[in-house]
């Protein structure tokens, strides 16, 4: 986007696209990734609602997981979860 | 993102499982104020228009040309959000009463750090409370001028290292003690006074909801832990968070027409402060006198508010 | 066109009234001496419902320039007034109005800044703000006030321009002067005054995000757009100005001239001190001494062709400043001027006084001084006229 002219800058600078940010990939930030052992996961939800990045979710059989674009490996998850269901783990 | 669903079994069903603020900001990891953020949006609705300050939150959300916002938002500067907010609030005022705009309810919210909200942003603050607009301010605060490198702030805690209040041969820290916020908000006879913490993300979400409906102005003074500048691990975000609670330290509480309610109980007795302290490098250096001092002083304020909420009664009651 | 009544009133309260027919949607005004004046007539116009305007009482200037961009970007017109200490306060957040292209008009009651206080009259408060990005209009006398203050959104909010209007006004000398002043009909300013179409709106039926930080990538475009809007601008300004001059039948131009035919001495000056100029030319003329006087009526976009184009012949420019620029070696409106003849092949002797500061009287006298030592220059001056030493 460096070749954007300044003709091409929208008047007053501003930016037009709700949630434009899911551009850039922090995933590339981590060096631990979070592991979910189902056989553990009660479904509280408890991760998906403490993550600061919002990039944990359910898939369709209710069980949860990080999207690996966006995790930042903080371990909150990790921490917080009721059943010890998730291992922080070092990226390879 | 996807819908959270069996969700339901665990808590209330009322969260809004959309997200108004979106992955790819660049906070830091584990950072409470965005999660702080991201509740308070679900609490807040899409009818939402924020006035954000300079600050953390600002700038790991808006580098242009992209946004993590997800609803309309607008940065001016650091001392002014709540005037923005002010300014906001009066257009969409005017604008609906001259029917240029549907007639719809949507909020005004100013969001600052400590420092935008209880040093440079006290006049705007309190003139925007004092006029009584139908808005919230909420003020995430990570106790120090985090964005620019961990100075303290009129909120940086007793004791605690900062880059401007660092402990050396003649100097223990930061010298005085939090000034007290929510009360300065209380004496402006506002509708709703709040304290929350991400750590408690349902009694947050309430409180959020809460003002949300009220109309006139409301405060939300919101705990952010900060790993960074606290030094702390990441993943020790939410426990800090609640210790915070346990301890005494940042009581959960709210205050409406002048009747002061604690909404999530601490433990009898509190927990003591050092279970707090030794988990952040910011307070490493402490001798144990001074952690007396601390905890003389964290079980003084304690008592003052439980006499608070004890003793006085609700303005419509006198 | 129709005789119109005129109206005897206080320049000030004119000032509020014009605004008051504009549909302003938010004021925020915050008193100053002598500003206050506007913010208490606007008041008093709100109060018994001759305009439905939100007035925000705020508590500091600094607010009250942040009520109007907030304001604003929800596509609300917004209004404020304030001077000297305020403007100064305000200062922060002018670049920020234009870089956001926020038409926020705002009325300037020129008074100095401190040190020392002084709350009379001269134009130091709005020199600071010459790189804010806002267009700058200086009016002479109070029918001039209204017709620019009446004509200011339709220039700010224009698709070209979109950017904020300041309209000064001397402080004292104008503000709290009775003039007669023809104020138009409320339906002609409703056909004369659209409705305020913004790029973009703060409305969750279409969020965006405005007042995004910038890095090198995209920051020197964005002020280059920002240049390219100022100087863009004129355009549209003299297109406006000529429709008010059709309607209306009073005459606007970026810069004004007095008598300059054959003039070898031209006197520049800006704002109220252009009309006791015009008496000083017509006496020197009557004395004899060939001079002529351009007025500058559009501070910024500076208008360098125009005046390049009224001052042709002229064999000595002697420009009126009415504040200084420490350390410059000359004041701000000298500075400006000299620039426009740097490329050119002839260039006029040019010299400069610097008066009326602190709101001291500048009479006909004095004009009448200043051409004759002007006509004697021989080369650049640079003197503060009627101080001792």
């Amino acid at each position: 986007m460096a070749e954007a002219t300044w003709r091409d800058i929208f008047p007053g600078n501003v930016v037009l696209t709700p949630g434009s940010a899911k551009e850039y990939h922090t995933g590339g930030w981590r060096s631990l990734r979070p592991i979910w052992d189902n056989s553990k996961c009660i479904k509280c939800g408890i991760c998906y609602v403490y993550c600061p990045e919002g990039c944990v979710s359910q898939d369709k059989d209710g069980y949860f997981m990080a999207d690996l674009d966006y995790c930042k490996g903080c371990g909150i998850c990790a921490q917080e979860c009721w059943t010890g269901a998730i291992e922080m783990v070092e990226e390879g | 993102m996807s819908i959270v669903e069996n969700f339901d079994l665990y808590a209330p069903r009322l969260i809004d499982k959309g997200e108004h603020f979106s992955v790819g900001h660049t906070g830091c990891a584990g950072c409470g104020e965005a999660l702080a953020t991201r509740l308070v949006l679900k609490g807040l609705g899409k009818d939402t228009i924020v006035s954000n300050a300079t600050g953390c939150l600002e700038i790991i959300s808006s580098r242009y040309p992209t946004t993590a916002w997800e609803i309309p938002w607008i940065h001016v500067a650091f001392e002014n959000a709540a005037a923005v907010a002010a300014g906001v609030e009066a257009g969409l005022k005017a604008l609906r009463r001259k029917g240029r705009i549907p007639d719809r309810d949507v909020k005004s919210v100013s969001m600052a750090g400590d420092g935008g909200t209880a040093d440079i942003g006290l006049q705007a603050l309190s003139g925007a409370m004092e006029r009584g607009h139908d808005m919230i301010h909420v003020c995430f605060d990570n106790e120090a001028y985090m964005n620019t490198g961990i100075q303290r702030s009129s909120q940086t805690p007793f004791g605690a290292w900062s880059t401007t209040s660092p402990p050396g041969e003649v100097s223990f820290g930061q010298r005085t003690w939090k000034k007290n916020i929510p009360e300065i908000i209380v004496a402006h006879n506002v509708a709703y006074v709040a304290t929350a913490n991400p750590s408690y993300p349902l009694d947050l979400i309430r409180k959020v909801e809460k003002a949300r409906k009220l109309k006139g102005p409301s405060y939300i003074h919101c705990l952010s832990v900060c790993p960074t500048g606290w030094r702390m691990d990441s993943s020790l975000t939410i426990k800090v968070g609640r210790l915070a609670l346990e301890t005494g330290i940042f009581p959960l509480y709210e205050v409406e027409n002048g009747k002061y309610r604690i909404t999530v109980d601490m433990p009898k007795p509190l927990r003591p402060v050092e279970d707090y302290l030794k988990l952040q490098g910011r307070f490493r250096h402490l001798r144990p006198d001074k952690i007396e001092e601390i905890q003389a002083r964290v079980n003084l304020e304690h008592k003052k508010l439980m006499n608070k909420v004890e003793q006085l009664q609700s303005w419509s009651e006198l | 066109m129709a005789k119109r009544k005129r109206i005897g009133m206080e320049v000030a309260l004119a000032a509020a009234e014009a605004v008051g027919m504009c549909n302003v949607d938010v004021a925020a005004v915050y008193p100053i001496t002598p500003q206050s004046h506007i913010a208490e007539h606007l008041s008093d116009l709100v109060a018994d419902g001759k305009t439905d305007t939100e007035y925000v009482t705020v508590e500091s200037e600094h607010t009250s320039m942040s009520v109007c961009i907030g304001a604003s970007a929800t596509g609300a017109r917004a209004y404020t007034a304030t001077c000297a200490q305020g403007l100064m306060l305000m200062h922060e957040l002018l670049p920020i109005a234009s870089a956001m292209r926020c038409p926020i008009v705002m009325s300037v009651a020129n008074r100095p800044v401190n040190a020392p206080l002084n709350i009379l009259s001269d134009h130091s408060d709005i020199m600071p703000q010459r790189d804010s990005g806002w267009i700058v209009i200086f009016s002479e006398n109070g029918q001039e006030v209204v017709d620019l203050t009446l004509m200011a959104y339709r220039i700010a909010e224009d698709k070209d321009v979109m950017l904020p209007v300041i309209i000064c006004i001397d402080g004292f000398i104008l503000t709290h002067m009775v003039e007669p002043m023809e104020f138009p009909d409320q339906k002609e300013i409703d056909k004369f005054l659209p409705d305020y179409k913004p790029y973009a709106t703060l409305h969750p039926d279409k969020p965006l995000t405005m007042g995004a930080f910038a890095m090198p990538d995209f920051f020197p475009q964005m002020m280059k757009a920002k240049d390219m809007a100022l100087l863009n601008s004129k355009k549209t300004i003299v297109k406006v100005w000529d429709e008010w001059e059709k309607k209306f039948g009073r005459r606007y131009r970026p810069v004004e001239t007095y008598r300059t035919e054959g003039a070898e001495v031209i006197l520049v000056t800006m704002g109220s001190m252009s009309e006791t100029a015009e008496l000083g030319v017509d006496e020197l003329r009557d004395k004899g001494v060939s001079v002529g006087l351009v007025k500058i009526r559009l501070w910024r976009p500076f208008p360098s062709d125009e005046l390049k184009a009224a001052v042709k012949g002229a064999r000595i420019l002697a420009v009126m400043d009415r504040a200084i620029s420490p350390g410059t070696g000359g004041g701000p409106v000298f500075t400006d001027v000299k620039a426009v003849f740097y490329g050119e092949d002839s260039r006029p002797i040019i010299v400069n006084y610097v008066m009326g500061l602190g709101g001291i009287d500048v009479t006909v006298g004095d004009f009448v001084k200043m051409g004759e030592k002007a006509a004697k220059a021989k080369k650049e001056e640079y003197e503060f006229y009627g101080v001792m030493g």
